[in-house]
């Protein structure tokens, strides 16, 4: 159980699962609520970018890029 | 199986409660009625399992976002035993109003005041007795972070689940005309917004999805993003360059057969001043509108499609290695627009630093202003086919001016700001959408330039034509004076005296530079473009546009880096930087070439 939480920074393009905590500050929290990176939603990682560039992940209807500094705040495991 | 459900806004740590409350056990579910998937997890509550669902965080019970609709839409169409409402203490004053109107459903309620350190730490109290008093029903401080109260939190709402056990479903039926209102609003926005409103044409997702794979292509996304930007500006050139020569026709007819005329009968020096002042400047400045508006209404049509966005995702990397993010680099082309809404715009960043940066950055960038300098000085000194070609390289020169800066003052504005923005869905602007916008910054930009250019031009007049007897344009008036004292500065970089005038009033704004050529030389049209060739090599002209892309930002940009930055030493920082960089560029570059060509 435990060995397939992962962080979301490292999924692969095309592969998706389920948001399991966020670690982030308050007001970063607070954004990528706002943005739909609930516990417990499906996540979708699309495409990351050249030279270690942003990464597009896409929650429900709504695509969202981030960096991969941010994106390892946040856990997931197997959808 | 009894049901608790977490409400609260967002940011109260609501989801750092639940996950402290159920560990790791939690489950995501479809539920009926609303459109998301809800985290719920079973708990053991006083010797009975429980289940316990976490909302979405809403500022409104009776709120039209999307999670308010949800969160509304479950009340309705599932029982609740018990609904906890998580306020976070340190905002109890804004967040109590959500609380009231919770309670006005009719449910069992548990209130629990989180983050109490925080509040504690703020010096605040809370005398939950009196506030339980009041309200009316429990109030627990806990901190969800730390897990203080934790246990007296799960005491309370194990005894409302039991006390719960006594109401009837006659009660759902009372929430449900509660919510009724809302229920019947929202259905007849849903009815209005079907018949009377037209939105933007979103690409279906497949669609979208294929275009991004083009144009977020690991290798081309990038290059193709600046051959885009490489048509749109051969296109603006393309259709804009007839306009201005007809529109330039037509002023040189009205003055001859109109205005000259009938200004004969005026003394020789009123004459002077209305004719080549103020009638000259402004038509030499009124000739490049029809450029301006296509670059203008060409800019909307790429920001409304979703491309900027694409841009930012293109270009974060390398702007990260600058100190920036993507966000600067959209900031950027923005202000190849103008630099004033630039500026501006970089208030969506929180850090300070990293504004700081964007904005010592975006006043390099060409605006449109700038633009409308150089398409003169490049039409009048070099070959059409080759014009559209330098004029993209002075684009290259200012990205290069930003690349340096950015990487000689990043360890100064060190930041760590972190980069997550929503990558809309390519959309089909409308005409109308994107002749609106592009209309709106064409009218902002006609404001700015007339308020400058008629007060400039007459300026420059005078310091060309004064004092009275001097030669006009000649070394003895005080325009010739003014190049005389800043000769040695700015003769080492090709540029002489009538040119130095344009310069100093370009520091008001740009438009005025070639409304003061046309005063400066006491020309316009043709001629002026043909006195100018004579009077300068292309290498001389190339420096002189070097100098006035890099030199200052306009007065309208400084006051406003002034005014977001809140400080002078800055505002400094952002005129005296590109002083310095402009001079030694053009030094350079004077310099240089006249040791290879031997000029």
């Amino acid at each position: 159980m435990d060995s397939d939480i992962r962080l979301l920074s490292d999924l692969a393009p095309g592969q998706q699962a389920v948001i399991s905590a966020v670690h982030a500050d308050e007001a970063l929290h607070q954004r990528l609520v706002a943005l739909g990176f609930r516990i417990g939603r499906n996540v979708l990682l699309m495409r990351r970018g050249r030279w270690a560039g942003p990464l597009q992940v896409r929650l429900g209807a709504t695509d969202v890029m981030l960096r991969r500094a941010e994106a390892g705040l946040i856990t997931v495991r197997a959808a | 199986m009894k049901r608790i459900a977490l409400l609260g806004m967002p940011n109260t740590g609501k989801s750092t409660l639940f996950n402290r409350l159920t560990g790791s056990s939690a489950r995501v579910a479809n539920w009926a009625g609303v459109t998301v998937d809800l985290a719920s997890a079973k708990i053991l509550l006083g010797g009975h399992m429980a289940e316990m669902v976490d909302l979405p965080g809403i500022y409104d019970l009776h709120g039209f976002s999307d999670d308010e609709k949800v969160v509304r839409h479950f009340l309705e169409a599932h029982a609740i035993d018990v609904l906890a409402v998580v306020v976070n203490a340190t905002q109890i004053e804004r967040q109590l109003p959500l609380v009231l109107q919770a309670r006005s459903l009719g449910l069992p309620l548990v209130l629990l005041l989180n983050m109490a350190d925080a509040a504690k730490r703020h010096g605040m109290q809370v005398d939950t007795a009196r506030l339980a008093a009041r309200l009316g029903l429990p109030v627990v401080m806990i901190s969800a972070k730390y897990g203080t109260g934790q246990a007296e939190a799960l005491r309370v709402l194990a005894h409302s689940l039991d006390a719960a056990l006594e109401i009837g479903p006659a009660r759902h039926a009372a929430l449900k005309s509660v919510l009724s209102d809302d229920v019947r609003i929202e259905r007849e926005t849903a009815e209005m917004m079907a018949e009377a409103v037209t939105q933007p044409l979103l690409l279906p997702e497949q669609v979208s999805d294929r275009i991004d794979r083009l144009a977020l292509h690991p290798w081309l996304g990038l290059p193709l993003f600046f051959v885009a930007m490489l048509v749109m500006f051969q296109a603006v050139f393309w259709l804009g360059a007839p306009l201005q020569q007809g529109l330039t026709g037509l002023f040189d007819q009205l003055r001859q057969s109109a205005l000259e005329p009938l200004a004969a009968v005026l003394p020789d020096f009123v004459r002077g001043l209305l004719l080549d002042g103020v009638y000259a400047g402004f038509v030499t400045v009124a000739a490049f509108v029809p450029l301006i508006v296509l670059f203008f209404l060409f800019m909307a049509l790429v920001e409304d499609s979703g491309y900027l966005a694409r841009a930012a995702f293109l270009t974060d990397a390398l702007m990260g290695k600058l100190g920036l993010d993507g966000r600067s680099f959209v900031m950027v082309l923005m202000g190849f627009g103008c630099n004033v809404p630039a500026v501006m715009g970089t208030r969506m960043m929180r850090e300070r630093p990293l504004r700081l940066l964007s904005m010592l950055v975006i006043p390099l960038s060409l605006c449109s202003a700038r633009l409308q300098v150089f398409l003169f000085i490049v039409s009048a000194i070099f070959r059409p086919a080759q014009a559209p070609w330098v004029i993209f390289g002075f684009y290259v020169a200012s990205f290069a001016t930003m690349i340096l800066t950015a990487l000689l003052f990043r360890g100064r504005f060190r930041n760590t700001e972190p980069f997550v923005v929503e990558l809309p869905p390519w959309r089909v602007p409308t005409l109308r959408q994107v002749w609106m916008r592009g209309w709106l910054e064409v009218r902002h930009f006609l404001s700015r330039a007339t308020r400058f250019i008629v007060l400039g031009v007459i300026a420059i007049w005078l310091l060309t034509n004064l004092p009275a007897g001097a030669t006009p344009g000649s070394v003895a008036t005080l325009a010739g004076q003014l190049g005389t004292l800043f000769a040695p500065i700015l003769a080492p970089i090709g540029i002489d005296e009538k040119l130095t005038v344009a310069l100093l009033f370009g520091f008001v704004a740009k438009e005025v530079m070639i409304g003061a050529f046309a005063v400066i030389y006491g020309l316009s049209g043709d001629a002026l473009a043909h006195e100018f060739a004579r009077n300068m090599n292309w290498v001389q002209a190339v420096s002189f546009m070097l100098f006035t892309l890099i030199y200052t930002p306009c007065m309208s940009t400084i006051a406003t880096i002034k005014i977001e930055s809140r400080s002078a030493a800055f505002a400094a920082l952002s005129v005296l930087w590109p002083l310095a960089l402009a001079w030694f560029t053009s030094f350079v570059f004077y310099q240089g070439m006249r040791l290879f060509i031997g000029g």
